[in-house]
């Protein structure tokens, strides 16, 4: 959450992502050839600094979750680089990435698939300590109380069952999961999308809580807008497979230049009556990642009015437009993008 | 104001289950005219879907709609209503949709067999009438090719298409009374907001009155003309949208308020309503809310609070103990606890 005085290497990239792709084959036939390919990921570069939080945001289909499996190497993607502080960490040999994975850890959208039902939550939590050989015995005891207290839970939860909690109690196993090797960089794909709303921002304060107390790095996976506001410094928009546009939270959402961004925004609902935003809807639905359209992957659906022949043919980069903001349009000129709906 | 074209006085619901009685729905009363959205609000687990469920019937044992309940639709009491009879009004006089539209559409079908099959049970028509209708009911939500479309099945529908499809054949006999659970809950923003703007749209052109039920406020702030918050089976807050958004009475709909981030500011803590719902095998004590309240002193723990008939009622002490309303949320992340 913003800027925090006294992280140590505080605005250096922690994470680097150059041309990152997943390609799926789809295979068919007796001889499983290879007759297409997903293109679930698509070319993605981004980079995150430390201690900052970096929300990719996009629709079902995007390819936000696969980015993210692919930069953990959960999934191993087919061409790109991610360096990790420093490291190539699509180099690294086992160990080495064994030792990755303490620093980088992950938090899943459903709390309770993600949880071992036959064990404690104490004894999940000291098994983590003992494979990363961070304490035994009375000291894992110890480690254990105090990380389950440091997401709200109690020391005496230690010997219960993970269907003995609610969900917002899981997801907060989840974290206390996640915190339990002391990592630098958490990645949390869709962490309260499956919560009620009184929940969400119970889970969404802790989330800022510990970055701010433990110095955290988020990459922060969602396609709720109304939670990145709050909790984003830096948002990349994701759409088939591509950023069509990356920039700093609040000028992504006062001026936003992608035509996607903008509908996207747009779409948003706000609790308030009365509020007067211009809503821009869509026709179509998203492409399919196996045949994304040729040229610009958003064409078909883009309301810009000036749309034309490049748009179909040549797939537009991710170009600077002034500070900090990157878009992936033909059609922004250097002084446009002033037409995004007030928010 | 037109007469009330559906009237629900007392309903409630409760599961017979061998563990005990699950007041899941427990006295909520309304009244909708035509052409109004009545928007019901409330976290998972508050009887919202419960509600929509029983005004269809639509409820199996150990469920039943307690003796006593009212479910006026003009002048038929659907509570008393038999089965033959409410097979009649169903997707006819009341239609439902919902937020899976996979789950509600037979898979084997053609999307153009599945509407006219509803027409053909409802009306006296020939089989080439009834497609007619199924295609004039795709084109009036917006399939394009509706005369091709028609012969797709359910699974080569897009999320947002087959939700389309729902809508037309709940539609497809005319129902002065749609409703609709959570039917955007499960669609990407841009299609939600395409389906928000189709069902306003069709509301307007063909007079419909609607029962929209969401947890998601600002889709109930966008389409809503009245406002029923529930909580532990109960009605807690109701009226107009206006008034509801901008001057909500109980604490429960002002937490939930400020609990839910914005798009329009940036908050670095959002305000917490402590705890979560309660099970409905034990509603607390008193009022429901009460574990969870900021405002909640001994009088809230021992009895439950009125709740009146009025323009803007809200069950809660604050309404006869105003001064009461000091303090109140806090940011701090505190556990969800059992209430």
């Amino acid at each position: 959450m913003g800027t925090r005085p006294g992280a140590g290497k505080l605005g250096q990239p922690l994470l680097t992502v150059e041309n990152l792709v997943k390609h799926f084959p789809i295979r068919a036939g007796v001889f499983a050839r290879t007759v297409g390919f997903v293109r679930a990921v698509d070319g993605v570069s981004f980079e995150i600094r430390r201690g900052e939080t970096l929300a990719l945001v996009g629709e079902s289909g995007s390819g936000k979750s696969t980015a993210a499996l692919a930069i953990l190497r959960l999934q191993e993607p087919t061409a790109g680089r991610v360096v990790f502080d420093g490291r190539d960490a699509l180099k690294l040999d086992r160990s080495e990435l064994k030792r990755l994975r303490r620093r980088v850890q992950i938090i899943f959208q459903d709390p309770f698939g993600s949880l071992n039902p036959r064990m404690t939550v104490g004894g999940m939590l000291r098994e983590i300590l003992s494979v990363h050989d961070l304490a035994h015995g009375a000291a894992a005891q110890k480690r254990v109380a105090e990380l389950l207290e440091a997401v709200g839970l109690h020391a005496e939860d230690a010997i219960k069952y993970p269907h003995e909690f609610s969900g917002g109690q899981r997801q907060r196993i989840g974290i206390a999961r996640a915190l339990a090797v002391e990592p630098e960089f958490i990645v949390a794909d869709e962490p309260v999308s499956a919560l009620d709303v009184s929940v969400q921002a119970q889970v969404l304060n802790l989330l800022a809580d510990l970055q701010e107390r433990l110095d955290l790095t988020y990459l922060f996976i969602t396609h709720d807008l109304s939670v990145v506001r709050h909790i984003a410094d830096r948002v990349a928009v994701m759409y088939l497979g591509r950023v069509v546009e990356l920039g700093d939270c609040d000028s992504l959402f006062s001026k936003p230049l992608h035509p996607y961004t903008q509908a996207l925004l747009s779409a948003v609902t706000v609790p308030e009556r009365g509020a007067d935003r211009k809503r821009i809807i869509l026709t179509g639905d998203v492409a399919s990642p196996v045949s994304p359209p040729s040229g610009c992957p958003f064409h078909p659906r883009c309301p810009h009015p000036d749309k034309d022949e490049i748009c179909r043919t040549e797939p537009p980069s991710l170009a600077l437009h002034g500070a900090g903001a990157r878009a992936a349009c033909h059609k922004i000129g250097p002084a446009a993008g002033g037409s995004g709906p007030k928010s | 104001m037109p007469a009330p074209l559906l009237r629900v006085d007392d309903l409630r619901t409760y599961f017979h289950t061998a563990d005990g009685l699950v007041r899941a729905v427990d006295g909520v009363s309304f009244a909708l005219s035509p052409g109004e959205t009545l928007g019901i609000v409330g976290e998972s687990g508050c009887g919202k879907s419960l509600t929509c469920l029983s005004l269809l019937r639509l409820i199996d044992p150990p469920g039943r709609i307690e003796a006593g309940s009212r479910i006026r639709l003009r002048d038929r009491d659907l509570a008393e209503a038999s089965e033959a009879e409410m097979r009649q009004i169903r997707g006819n006089e009341i239609s439902m949709i919902f937020q899976e539209p996979m789950t509600s559409l037979n898979p084997v079908w053609t999307i153009g067999d599945q509407i006219a099959e509803s027409v053909r049970i409802h009306r006296r028509v020939r089989p080439a009438e009834a497609r007619a209708r199924a295609i004039e009911m795709l084109r009036l939500v917006g399939i394009p090719n509706p005369e091709q479309r028609i012969s797709s099945y359910p699974h080569e529908f897009s999320g947002g298409m087959r939700q389309r499809a729902m809508i037309a054949m709940a539609l497809a006999c005319d129902p002065s009374v749609l409703v609709a659970d959570e039917p955007t809950t499960a669609l990407d923003v841009t299609i939600q907001a395409e389906i928000l703007d189709l069902l306003a749209q069709l509301q307007s052109r063909l007079g419909m009155a609607m029962v929209f039920v969401s947890h998601d406020l600002g889709v109930i702030a966008q389409i809503a003309d009245r406002v029923l918050v529930m909580y532990a089976g109960q009605v807690v807050e109701s009226g107009p949208a206006d008034a509801i958004f901008n001057r909500p009475r109980h604490p429960y709909t002002e937490g939930l308020l400020r609990s839910v981030p914005r798009i329009t500011t940036r908050l670095s803590r959002l305000a917490v309503i402590p705890g979560g719902v309660p099970s409905p095998r034990r509603w607390p004590p008193g009022c429901r809310f009460h574990p969870r309240c900021p405002y909640a002193w001994d009088r809230c723990q021992d009895d439950s609070p009125p709740f009146a008939e009025a323009e803007h009622p809200s069950r809660c002490w604050l309404e006869i103990e105003p001064q009461r309303h000091v303090g109140g949320w806090t940011t701090t992340a505190a556990p969800e606890r059992e209430v």
